[in-house]
């Protein structure tokens, strides 16, 4: 399984998807992410494995 | 996929450019827009003296690292506002800005200022006794963090202050400010801000020029930057800009940019186009002149004192 890791919350998903799909399916917009795995960025077409960490950080911020 | 200059993995891919590159082409390209921004824009020239307002953000540090990296003789202002919030916020704010500076760059000054120790009061307890902060936090720290950075930039000689705004940013007002046909800031808004030199303000100090050299940057895309040059950021957004109009703004913004990739530029940009193209106008509100005011000398629109001094009646 492929392990997502967004602010305070974390999901399961099934591996060989791409990124910008994952990210789709947790409900947030690939516009509003980056995606880290092992600390390096990666590409939204990266598709990922069994046993991967992806880390989705939230680009919005201010007031 | 690709880097479309070398082939190597992209890391990122940005659709309203058509374009994905890798690391060091992502750096190289972020540092080129930057640089051509300032020079569109005519922010300012390499000899000057420039003031980075740094927050411990994403954004503001990756535009110091930014400029210092390209020679730019650009020192940082941090301004300590004061908010705890049960997450040490400003603390860990001055500590990234602190952390940045020893890691990256030892040789850049950075200025701190703090608002409760200069002036008694944080922004929390600020924001809580006064009738204008009750609503809006936002609003007391905005006119707190003017009044303090414009101080700073006059009194040390800068030639202006660069802020770390990026499209986004610029977008979400300009939508704010379109929803509400606020015609006063639509013909104020822009890359940069005027100097309004003492002499026009019968000031000592006058209004210092105001920058931003992220302007043709996704928010995204600074947020990459820092990753990728591995800037150490505080990711805790304020705790009083949780649920904020302008985040709801960016959210919209990007929704439409998911479905049509360039919207957001193309907002931004033709806005710019149009008005100073002479396509749109709109007529500036109210009388703008300045003058002194009567405490602590900065110009005002207000007779008397100014917002900021009023606050602390």
């Amino acid at each position: 399984m492929v392990k997502v890791i967004y602010r305070d919350k974390t999901w399961e998903v099934k591996p060989g998807s791409t990124v910008r799909h994952i990210i789709q399916k947790v409900g947030l917009n690939p516009e509003s992410v980056l995606a880290v795995r092992d600390g390096q960025l990666i590409n939204e077409a990266t598709l990922t494995q069994d046993g991967d960490t992806i880390k989705l950080i939230a680009v919005v911020s201010g007031g | 996929m690709k880097c479309h200059k070398c082939g190597a993995t992209a890391v990122i891919q940005m659709r309203q450019h058509r374009l994905q590159l890798c690391a060091p082409h992502f750096v190289e390209w972020v540092t080129a827009t930057t640089q051509r921004a300032i020079e569109t824009y005519r922010m300012f020239a390499p000899a000057d003296k420039m003031l980075a307002a740094v927050s411990g953000g994403k954004d503001s540090l990756s535009l110091w690292d930014l400029l210092l990296n390209l020679g730019y003789q650009v020192e940082g202002l941090y301004i300590s506002l004061g908010i705890d919030e049960g997450i040490d916020y400003s603390a860990k704010s001055l500590e990234m800005c602190r952390k940045f500076v020893a890691e990256h760059h030892p040789e850049a000054r950075l200025h701190v200022v703090d608002v409760g120790a200069e002036y008694g009061q944080g922004i929390p307890v600020l924001a809580r006794t006064r009738r204008r902060g009750q609503a809006k936090p936002c609003a007391v720290c905005g006119l707190v963090k003017r009044h303090i950075m414009n101080r700073v930039a006059r009194d040390g000689g800068f030639a202006a202050i660069a802020t770390g705004h990026n499209l986004d940013d610029e977008a979400a007002v300009l939508m704010q400010n379109t929803l509400h046909w606020q015609t006063g800031y639509l013909a104020r808004q822009a890359p940069v801000l005027d100097e309004r030199p003492p002499e026009a303000c019968g000031t000592r100090g006058g209004l210092a020029r105001k920058v931003k050299p992220f302007v043709r940057l996704y928010e995204r895309e600074a947020a990459a930057y820092a990753l990728i040059r591995g800037l150490d950021y505080i990711y805790d957004e304020c705790p009083f800009a949780k649920g904020s109009t302008t985040n709801f703004y960016k959210e919209l913004l990007n929704q439409l940019e998911l479905t049509s990739p360039g919207a957001k530029q193309q907002f931004y940009l033709q806005f710019l186009r149009a008005r100073d193209g002479g396509r749109a106008t709109f007529a500036e509100s109210g009388d703008l002149a300045l003058q002194p005011c009567a405490r602590c000398g900065q110009p005002t629109t207000a007779g008397g004192l100014c917002a900021f001094c009023r606050l602390w009646e």
